[in-house]
């Protein structure tokens, strides 16, 4: 059924402050309203008083430093495939930006909101996980930063405490080297959520890997860095012996389940399949 | 919780109306306003039905709430045609029978227009991807697809 309408209040915040006193007294974020919009149509979002993010100035850059890259929390997915830098040197969040809903939504959806609605398919994370983001946090009383590998803790549990708020997103420009390569396995190529998704990022010396990075997505009960397959990897020269291993390696690494979009044994397959795939094209 | 005075444009006409701040731009549209052209589809964010330009930018009117669109140039399809004169893309649509049940038309045309006015002379896979966020039962999309090349090759 139904959100009541009156029972729920929405106010604009233009200041950091303002948005952070709010959720001191139990206001809870909104930005695009992508995921929360969907919860109240259908009587199913839990918070009456919500305060947009939407007009908060310092949360609507992406502000390029010299080292790094910052994503402010109301940055839409839209502004991100289009930023150069980005498009430049982090490829694979553009890749996942466009693979994320439709046109309309990602006018709307924000990379910080994908990140706090915390689903194990969300198609940003893993890339988010292989370019070793940090994530800074703000509450009223503090800040703190932190690798966003350490932010998801279980299903839907997350290091975010309820005063706090996603208020940007770090990417280190020292990744400008590796090379790329992301899949998402979805029912449609449009808007379909992922049945898996995934991102290598590696460095080569000839047919040797010196370091490579792998992450994937709707594989575990949180967005998954895989780091006994890369540990497998590393130094290795491209062999199908290689190739082999490391997809066994894999899939046993990741933990799926059997839900409405597809099974544990596709999942795992399909797992193997990708990384097979991602080596393969670096013979 | 209480009302509020909300502001924006739309088709061209300033308006103000007083509504809660939660309340869907979806609702504010036909509900406030009579603008019944815009569609409840899915309500999730999923079909396009809704889609409107707000800002120069295509949106999901059931997942924007009243307030967020303060300020805001929103454009619906009523707003398409001007002086009486279908907009070009309109016309292409009824040439090429790219609409059967209808409920997805203005949302299609929303998008098209939209991808149109970014890209004005869109390959086939352009066009695809600038209304794959627009779900149709009854068309297999072929027809629409071909309504947006040919109100693009009429701007050229």
């Amino acid at each position: 059924m139904r959100s009541f309408v009156p029972d729920f209040d929405l106010v604009s915040a233009t200041a950091l402050e303002h948005a952070t006193d709010l959720l001191s007294d139990g206001w809870r974020p909104i930005a695009g309203g992508t995921d929360l919009m969907v919860l109240f149509n259908a009587g199913k979002l839990p918070y009456r008083k919500l305060v947009s993010l939407r007009r908060i100035e310092e949360l609507l850059d992406i502000t390029v430093r010299p080292d790094e890259v910052s994503i402010g929390a109301a940055v839409t997915y839209t502004r991100i495939r289009q930023h150069a830098v980005l498009q430049r040197e982090f490829p694979a969040l553009c890749l996942a930006a466009s693979w994320t809903g439709s046109i309309a939504n990602q006018n709307r959806g924000t990379l910080a909101g994908n990140i706090v609605n915390a689903s194990p398919a969300a198609d940003s994370a893993p890339v988010l996980l292989a370019y070793d983001a940090e994530v800074e946090l703000v509450s009223a009383r503090a800040a703190r930063r932190i690798p966003y590998r350490e932010f998801h803790l279980g299903y839907k549990e997350m290091q975010l405490r309820h005063d706090e708020l996603l208020h940007s997103i770090h990417l280190s420009r020292a990744n400008e080297k590796w090379r790329h390569y992301a899949r998402k396995v979805g029912t449609r190529r449009a808007q379909a959520i992922s049945k898996i998704s995934f991102i290598g990022l590696v460095q080569m010396s000839g047919d040797t890997i010196d370091n490579v990075r792998l992450a994937a997505g709707s594989v575990a009960p949180v967005p998954l860095r895989c780091y006994r397959t890369e540990e497998s990897l590393r130094g290795e020269r491209i062999s199908s012996t290689v190739i082999h291993r490391a997809a066994a390696t894999i899939s046993s690494e990741v933990q799926p389940i059997t839900d409405i979009r597809s099974t544990i044994e596709y999942r795992r397959t399909v797992m193997a399949n990708l990384l097979a795939d991602f080596l393969k094209s670096l013979r | 919780m209480g009302e509020c005075a909300v502001r924006f444009t739309v088709n061209g006409e300033p308006r103000t109306v007083v509504t809660h701040p939660m309340k869907r731009l979806l609702d504010v549209l036909r509900e406030d306003l009579n603008l019944t052209g815009t569609k409840e589809g899915c309500g999730e964010g999923e079909c396009g039905a809704c889609a409107v330009i707000l800002n120069n930018e295509l949106v999901n009117s059931c997942l924007v709430p009243a307030l967020e669109a303060s300020d805001a140039t929103i454009c619906t399809v009523e707003g398409l045609a001007t002086d009486g004169e279908l907009h070009r893309l309109q016309r292409e649509f009824i040439k090429a029978g790219a609409a059967q049940c209808g409920i997805c038309t203005p949302g299609m045309l929303m998008a098209g227009v939209h991808l149109l006015s970014r890209c004005p002379n869109p390959t086939l896979d352009e066009i695809r991807e600038g209304l794959s966020g627009n779900l149709c039962r009854c068309t297999g999309y072929m027809r629409i697809f071909e309504a947006v090349q040919n109100a693009a090759w009429q701007s050229e």
